[in-house]
């Protein structure tokens, strides 16, 4: 087909992912958006066979049936619980798919007769650097969430002089290839030390970071896609790569906000300065009420407002199911409830808010921060699920320390506190947390799931 | 190097269109909007199927067809369950009994 006729279907292929893009932003329009973009893809990839640059459909056939097959399987087979790994993963396969199209460019502009010129040798090294730090970053990012790896923050002496030296390796290797764009190897080589590189820069991201650096990893994958374009001289990739990069960065902002901490802070792994001054068993010494079901049972039948707040320990015990039994049975008694959900609660962006709609939770009843915040002083009892970071009032009240400024559920403004955790042991951020020990909180120690059965148990057979 | 010049036009509008479309986005979106998003940047697939189709070499094809199998993973995927998840929220049975 005419190349002006198949630019032309890319024109209206990028109308539709603009569309589309803008559609997935409001919940209104979200399932229209996703339904317009997967059409643009669509209209992409047919006008894309029709090139009179593709000899042989071999390859192509098999090559997008096993993709399609294994796409397919893992995104109809996923619990939900595990979409932050589903996440991170669909992230590296976008930047593994620019380094090798990258590559191919590449190698097809040296076999051609006209020399590759260096503005494409340029785009085909950022892309390979760009991809293979995504590519890398994200299975690092996959294997802490799969809990393959621990998710702690992994640090080592030295480690910013290599990576700093590995960038520069990656750089001084890229260079030699624009000048002397022959051995194709090179290209390689800057694709291994890239991964190495992205390597040693998720390593060290904590599991409470981990919401921004998915989101990072997100953008990476569109402006990986969008170098490609550069490099293969294709529009099309430049317009959707940069739009992806866009919206990906936009909520990699949206999540630093909500820390308060700045993305290099972030991704060097420069934890906030720990220490209050104050220990652990200071705050906590003979203050900590540890109640039982029954107990909280009696402060939820009186109550007419509840608000939930569900943190990662929610995830992890897959209480979800149990919450909404919960809900329902407070509903059915004419108590109030709604859900306080705080941005970077969880391990990715909307974590909770996934976990909750399974769970068939409407969605009018999931409030964000700045919804909910002025609630709380109407609220008769609070029921915080495995959270601890984001509601330690500390982050008001005490300069000083790592979380100071950082926008929380301001919980210890209602009437009562219940709080579900294992046990006392301190959240990301080191430093122990005074709603605990204050005197409106009763702590539920143990497993998130466990507990919420046996307060739904405990009301059921009470009062 | 007009093409160049040509190409960082596109990307500069392209980015700057990104960040006017997508602004206040809710919380239960977030996740959505990243699998979705990430769908569309498996448009690296167009490039893909160019490379693994041209048939000139083999090494070629080889990273062609690797490329292929990454993006239409990326594609297929990111658009299913983006829809699975969007159907998920769609679906409010009252939860009066």
């Amino acid at each position: 087909m005419n190349a002006a006729v198949i630019n032309l279907g890319y024109l209206g292929a990028s109308a539709l992912f603009v569309v589309g893009l803008k559609g997935l932003a409001h919940p209104r329009t979200a399932q229209r958006g996703n339904l317009l973009g997967s059409l643009g893809m669509l209209l992409a990839v047919a006008l894309t066979l029709l090139d009179r640059r593709i000899l042989g459909f071999q390859t192509v056939v098999v090559g997008m049936g096993i993709g399609a097959v294994l796409g397919a399987a893992l995104a109809l087979k996923i619990h939900m619980t595990a979409m932050p790994q589903m996440v991170a993963l669909l992230n590296g396969f976008g930047g593994g798919a620019s380094v090798f199209v990258a590559g191919a460019g590449l190698l097809e502009r040296q076999n051609a007769v006209v020399p590759a010129l260096s503005q494409f040798t340029v785009a085909a090294v950022a892309s390979g650097v760009i991809g293979a730090v995504t590519f890398s970053g994200s299975l690092v990012a996959f294997a802490k969430l799969q809990e393959l790896v621990t998710d702690r923050s992994l640090r080592f002496p030295g480690r910013g002089v290599l990576t700093a030296g590995l960038a520069a390796v990656a750089f001084g290797l890229g260079l030699w290839l624009v000048l002397t764009p022959e051995p194709h190897a090179a290209y390689w080589l800057v694709v291994a030390v890239s991964s190495l590189l992205g390597l040693l820069l998720v390593l060290p991201v904590g599991g409470a970071d981990m919401p921004v650096v998915i989101a990072l990893l997100n953008s990476c994958s569109g402006l990986a896609a969008a170098t490609t374009g550069f490099a293969l001289n294709n529009n099309i990739l430049i317009i959707a790569g940069s739009l992806v990069g866009a919206s990906g960065f936009i909520l990699t902002q949206i999540m630093c906000r909500a820390m308060n901490r700045s993305l290099v802070d972030v991704m060097t792994g420069i934890a906030p300065p720990a220490g209050t001054g104050r220990g652990d068993e200071d705050l906590y010494a003979g203050r900590v009420k540890a109640g039982s079901p029954e107990e909280v049972a009696l402060l939820f039948a009186a109550a007419r407002r509840v608000v939930i707040v569900p943190g990662y320990g929610m995830a992890v015990s897959q209480a979800q199911h149990s919450v909404a039994h919960l809900t329902e049975l407070l509903h059915s008694r004419d108590i109030e409830v709604e859900f306080a959900i705080h941005p970077v609660a969880g391990r990715m962006p909307g974590h909770m808010n996934v976990l909750l709609a399974e769970a068939n939770i409407p969605y009018e009843l999931l409030k964000d921060l700045d919804d909910s915040n002025p609630t709380f002083e109407q609220t008769d009892v609070v029921l915080v699920i495995g959270a601890n970071d984001v509601v330690n009032p500390l982050a008001r009240t005490d300069r000083t320390c790592p979380i100071a400024g950082m926008p929380i559920l301001d919980v210890d403004k209602a009437q009562a506190v219940v709080v579900i955790k294992r046990s006392l042991s301190p959240g990301f951020a080191g430093i122990p947390n005074p709603l605990f020990a204050a005197d409106k909180t009763i702590m539920l120690f143990g497993d998130g799931r466990e507990m919420v059965q046996a307060l739904l148990k405990a009301l059921k057979e009470g009062p | 190097m007009e093409t160049a010049v040509l190409g960082l036009t596109i990307f500069v509008l392209a980015l700057f269109a990104g960040f006017e479309i997508i602004t206040k986005v809710p919380p239960t979106l977030h996740t959505p909007l990243m699998s979705g998003a990430n769908a569309i940047s498996g448009i690296t697939l167009v490039g893909a199927l160019l490379a693994a189709g041209s048939e000139r070499d083999w090494l070629l094809s080889a990273l062609g067809f690797v490329a292929v199998v990454f993006a239409t993973i990326n594609v297929v995927g990111g658009f299913l369950v983006t829809h699975r998840m969007l159907a998920m929220f769609r679906q409010r049975p009252k939860m009066e009994p």
